[in-house]
């Protein structure tokens, strides 16, 4: 556990010590706001709640996410300073969990400081604040699991570029995966209950769902384990590499 | 404290270590020479659990690498090739990150940070990020961080690759001091630093051992071993090798002209013989203008490169 917060805590120094943290924060709230205000005509809505605003995280954490994980394993391995990590005594999920668990920190920071549309929409009425709770809470769920997907595949690659690429393939699967376009190439020749699954692993569906105000334990579940899951992928991934 | 028994690794139809078997004990500086490719850092990367052996194993201090991997990395102090260090991070974070994942907190990290930044000498750059530092401080950060916990056993992966001869020395010195207490194993391509530092020479090649001894068995493995070479003007050269041929004990005199217009010649000995009481004799008998006159122990980068050499050649033609 020592081992695991002195990981975390480097790890998330370091995205304060580069620019990468200011940028992706301006970036991240600035495309919030010009997706909520302009493409989601949030003021013409005449509601007072946070709909557009969280309609829109599925999308740009899509093509945000990826940009902050594909560093997490992929950079190490280019500089060596893998072959240091690696070498330290560390237990492998230990450094595993701490990368990630700082960089889902990260995002967790950059998330939070949306709060004005949530003063803005407050100001305007008389929201639903549970719902806005909920969904933030299911966004945050979302973007961690994105996340460990990314790592995952970092791990696997010492080019960035490609595993920003692959990352955005992956996350875009996962995302889009209730939509018919993926759905149709399983119901040509798939039992119903393998698209029925193919169509579960949908974030649009699970997060979507939260963001109805109701945080049901299985949508919960279902991002928690895919989070366990790819992690416990990453473990074996960095393993694997030692064997050459 | 460090036992490689059968060590194996290939990547793919590639074999870069076939068997290396070794064993070095508390007090021995060993030298892991080498040409480039030979499985030198290879080798130290199974030591310290970054790479796993294809097979054979090691063990550390007792502890197998491969099954008890976090025992036998407390043990070690890694410094690996090019030092690697996070470099958006200072010396002194960077110290402090280590000291936390070692486990030392409060004043014991203090402390010790302390203690290695005035052995390293990383005062002047401790607060500059890594990456802003020279070669020759990021190197010395890299060897802060491998002896801060003070351990057991040091595996360093060309510590001194891109110092200058001051910075050299003091690292140099610096092994020098710990070495006594340790097992410390350095690669290197500079011989002269397994003369300087090393108790034991230890040359691989092509991913097998191909000598091992102490730097003065090596030297003695040298044609210039014993080797006599005096200075004289040019005048009736061919009279004085022939003389210096009919010692007893020459094997062979070899001679090179210089560009001061004086001319050397080289006794080589027999194996084992010793010439210099005989050279020194016969040149004060005939009084000859003798400008310079001295005994060689050997040349290391001759061994290394008859050894070396040779070996490539011989796989080669097994090979064709």
């Amino acid at each position: 556990m020592r081992e695991l917060v002195a990981v975390f805590k480097r790890e998330f120094a370091a995205y304060f010590a580069t620019p990468l943290a200011y940028v992706f924060i301006v970036i991240f709230l600035f495309a919030m706001g010009a997706f909520t205000f302009y493409i989601g005509h949030f003021f013409d809505n005449d509601s007072a709640d946070l709909q557009v605003f969280f309609g829109f995280h599925p999308w740009l954490y899509l093509f945000l996410v990826p940009a902050i994980s594909m560093r997490l394993w992929a950079e190490e391995r280019r500089s060596g300073t893998i072959e240091l990590l690696l070498t330290l005594p560390i237990p492998l999920a230990a450094t595993v969990a701490g990368k990630y668990l700082a960089a889902w920190a990260f995002t967790g920071v950059a998330l939070l400081l949306t709060f004005p549309i949530w003063i803005t929409v407050n100001y305007l009425g008389h929201p639903d604040n549970g719902v806005i709770l909920a969904s933030y809470v299911g966004s945050f769920l979302m973007a961690g699991a994105y996340l460990a997907i990314g790592a995952c595949i970092s791990a696997s690659t010492k080019n960035q570029v490609i595993a920003f690429v692959v990352s955005v393939v992956v996350c875009f699967l996962f995302t889009v995966s209730g939509a018919p376009l993926v759905l149709d190439f399983f119901r040509a020749w798939a039992p119903l209950t393998l698209v029925n699954a193919v169509s579960s692993f949908s974030f649009l569906t699970h997060f979507t769902a939260i963001s109805t105000g109701v945080i049901d334990l299985r949508d919960l579940i279902f991002f928690l384990s895919l989070i366990a899951l790819f992690l416990a992928a990453n473990i074996v991934v960095v393993d694997l590499k030692k064997t050459g | 404290m460090i036992e490689i028994e059968g060590l194996t690794k290939s990547f793919g139809p590639i074999v870069a270590v076939a068997g290396i078997d070794l064993t070095v004990a508390r007090g021995e500086v060993l030298g892991f020479l080498g040409p480039n490719g030979a499985g030198k850092s290879t080798t130290m990367k199974m030591v310290t659990g970054f790479l796993a052996p294809t097979s054979g194993r090691v063990r550390v201090c007792g502890f197998d690498v491969e099954n008890q991997p976090l025992a036998a990395q407390r043990r070690i102090g890694y410094l690996p090739e090019g030092a690697p260090a996070y470099g958006d991070m200072t010396p002194r974070q960077f110290l402090a990150f280590i000291a936390d994942v070692r486990g030392f907190s409060g004043d014991e990290a203090g402390k010790r940070i302390a203690e290695v930044v005035e052995k390293t000498e990383l005062d002047p750059v401790l607060d500059q990020p890594i990456d802003t530092l020279s070669k020759g401080f990021k190197r010395r950060v890299g060897l802060a961080q491998a002896v801060l916990h003070d351990p057991p056993v040091l595996i360093m992966d060309e510590p001194t690759d891109g110092l200058d001869p001051n910075q050299k020395h003091s690292v140099r010195e610096l092994l020098r001091a710990m070495a006594p207490r340790k097992a410390i194993i350095v690669s290197t391509h500079l011989l002269e630093e397994v003369e300087a530092i090393c108790t034991r020479a230890v040359i691989i090649d092509r991913g097998r051992i191909v000598a091992d001894g102490t730097p003065a068995q090596l030297l003695a493995r040298s044609r210039h071993h014993n080797a006599v070479t005096l200075t004289l003007p040019t005048q009736n050269t061919e009279a004085v090798k022939a003389k210096l041929k009919s010692l007893s004990g020459v094997a062979t005199v070899e001679q090179t002209e210089r560009s001061d217009g004086t001319i050397e010649l080289t006794c080589f000995p027999r194996s084992g013989a010793l010439l210099i009481d005989n050279v020194i004799g016969v040149a004060s008998a005939e009084k000859w203008d003798v400008k310079e006159l001295y005994a060689e122990p050997g040349r290391l980068d001759e061994v290394f490169r008859a050894i070396t050499t040779h070996d490539a050649k011989r796989a080669r033609e097994v090979r064709t």
